[in-house]
């Protein structure tokens, strides 16, 4: 069945991965990649390109249409119940609108990390009185908002709102960080730091991290591997100092045509920057 | 960044349906008013007038003896009860059962691609689960909580239990079928969040679902529970017992005068909710 031959050191491998949305929108068209454990991966591309559906599909959030995708050697279309909740919990999202839970106050968001390990019954009573609350406030302190740990999370600007969303995947401590468009909502010296907090993390623990970067010029300076997504599908997967002003402008140039755009939730403006 | 929003929302074809339903609605309102056989006129004629006027003038002035009063003390607390106890019972009901007639909870959406995708069997059971929770709160709540108490008495005989059990059971369906409309109109994003990291639906539920809602959730409730004071009033017309047993009693006795008093209760009563539950609500 799965993995027969599979190469332990192979994070993701997809074969010609395509999704299609009801409305028949082409969204992925025959993406091929290989990520291996460990790897830091930026990826980048005009937006409605299809970064954030890729994402989704890499955690197990969608399921390809077409073509395989092997998490650790195992199909994910044979991932279900409680097998594909644990699959899911050595990945982590940082997703480009935080999605915390605005009532909450953040050490449950932060907590949150922790719902794939605890038991419903428990994950309950830490509504009540919060389990592991020394984890969540390192986790808090090493992206530098420790200080927030008891405040309504709706009350933090957009930025810490982002650490936030990191803390909860620290917590979490997956094995594959995905993080879409991370630092959008934040102001660009904040997102030079966001986006190296997350290398050093990926680092340091032997991470395997792949983030969606609007900015060109951060995948460049963090990345060992760049990927550029177009209409789709992949232009290019090059080492940062081969990728070319030609190679750039042929990624950014013209708009995609409007049936093969991204799904209506990239759509979204994003929140006003109150750092 | 820019980029034109929503692509597929903007080609949306103008339909004919809103105008049918106008002409529809408009022929069914003028059939109805013939068929009900609204006659305003006769509320005015000698015979209504009259008993109209005996019913008001008799009411005046409201019986406030004590001896009257401290005989209300026990059928008021009792409807208090009625409604308190009929409530909880319709939030058990409706609350397990709402989660499930909950769409996006139980079969569609994000949260239920992936895992039912390629699993025709988990597929069918979800749907099962889903059609069989909404059939149920239906059927809860197609009943009038009055059939249910004329059930109940007969069943279990006179008293604040049947009144108690009509109550938790319409309720219940009503309770249930708005909060599985309050549960589906919840923002999904911080749901995606929540099962990316392996998180179950109940969990899922707990942290992202419910807090998201829950402003709404408790003002329907206690909305609820006002209305839950009134229809046990109401239950009592049938031997349910409370407020409503004693304005049948005074009714019958043509003592109408008694009936405004249980009239002013009862309004204090549901003020006294309404008052409540505002205070609630501020507080969330």
């Amino acid at each position: 069945m799965s993995g027969g031959n599979h190469n332990e050191a192979e994070q993701y491998r997809l074969e010609d991965v395509g999704k299609i949305f009801p409305h028949r929108q082409i969204a992925l068209g025959g993406v091929d990649l290989t990520v291996r454990r460990g790897e830091k991966v930026a990826l980048i591309g005009p937006s409605g390109a299809g970064k954030t559906t890729l994402f989704r599909l890499l955690n197990l959030t969608l399921r390809p249409s077409s073509g395989r995708l092997l998490l650790d050697g195992i199909d994910v279309l044979e991932l279900h119940g409680k097998r594909l909740r644990d699959a899911r919990r050595k990945i982590g999202t940082i997703y480009q609108h935080h999605n915390l839970i605005p009532r909450l106050k953040v050490v449950h968001n932060v907590l949150c990390g922790r719902l794939g390990q605890w038991s419903t019954a428990r994950s309950l009573w830490s509504l009540m009185r919060p389990g592991e609350l020394d984890a969540a406030y390192h986790a808090l302190k090493q992206v530098g908002i420790q200080e927030k740990i008891f405040t309504r999370t709706d009350q933090l600007s957009g930025g810490q709102q982002q650490r936030v969303a990191i803390a909860r995947v620290l917590l979490q401590d997956p094995e594959v960080i995905l993080a879409d468009e991370p630092v959008s909502s934040v102001d660009p010296s904040l997102a030079s730091a966001i986006v190296k907090l997350l290398v050093d993390i990926s680092e340091s623990t032997h991470k395997t991290l792949l983030v969606n970067l609007h900015s060109v010029d951060l995948a460049l300076e963090f990345f060992p591997r760049v990927i550029g997504v177009r209409n789709g599908t992949t232009l290019f997967d090059l080492r940062p100092d081969e990728v070319s002003e030609e190679l750039l402008e042929e990624l950014y140039s013209g708009r995609p045509p409007e049936s093969e755009r991204d799904d209506i939730e990239d759509e979204e403006p994003s929140p006003p920057i109150l750092q | 960044m820019k980029s034109p929003a929503r692509p597929y929302f903007n080609n949306s074809q103008k339909s004919v349906f809103p105008y049918l339903f106008g002409v529809v609605f408009l022929l069914a309102l003028v059939d109805s008013w013939r068929r009900v056989g609204v006659d305003l006129p006769l509320l005015f004629e000698r015979q209504g007038r009259e008993n109209l006027f005996k019913f008001a003038t008799g009411m005046f002035p409201p019986e406030h003896s004590a001896q009257f009063l401290s005989l209300m003390l026990r059928p008021s607390l009792e409807t208090i009860q009625i409604s308190v106890v009929g409530t909880l019972i319709a939030i058990a009901i409706g609350f397990p059962f709402g989660i499930l007639a909950t769409r996006n909870f139980s079969v569609g959406g994000i949260l239920n691609e992936a895992d039912t995708s390629g699993a025709p069997a988990r597929y069918a059971l979800r749907l099962s689960i889903y059609f069989a929770s909404r059939g149920l709160l239906s059927l809860f709540r197609a009943i009038p909580e009055f059939v249910w108490a004329f059930m109940f008495v007969r069943a279990v005989g006179l008293g604040p239990f049947p009144g108690v059990l009509a109550i938790g059971i319409a309720y219940g369906g009503m309770l249930g079928k708005v909060y599985s409309e309050i549960f589906e109109a919840v923002n999904p994003r911080p749901l995606e969040a929540l099962q990316s990291t392996g998180a179950n639906k109940l969990q899922i539920f707990f942290y992202g679902w419910l807090p998201q809602v829950l402003p709404n959730f408790v003002s329907y409730t206690l909305y609820r529970w006002e209305c839950a004071v009134r229809a046990s009033a109401v239950l009592g017309l049938v031997g349910a017992g409370g407020l409503g047993q004693q304005i049948e009693i005074s009714m019958r006795m043509f003592n109408f005068n008694e009936v405004l008093t249980i009239l002013i209760i009862l309004f204090a009563m549901v003020a006294a909710v309404d008052i409540l539950s505002s205070k609630v609500r501020a507080v969330l």
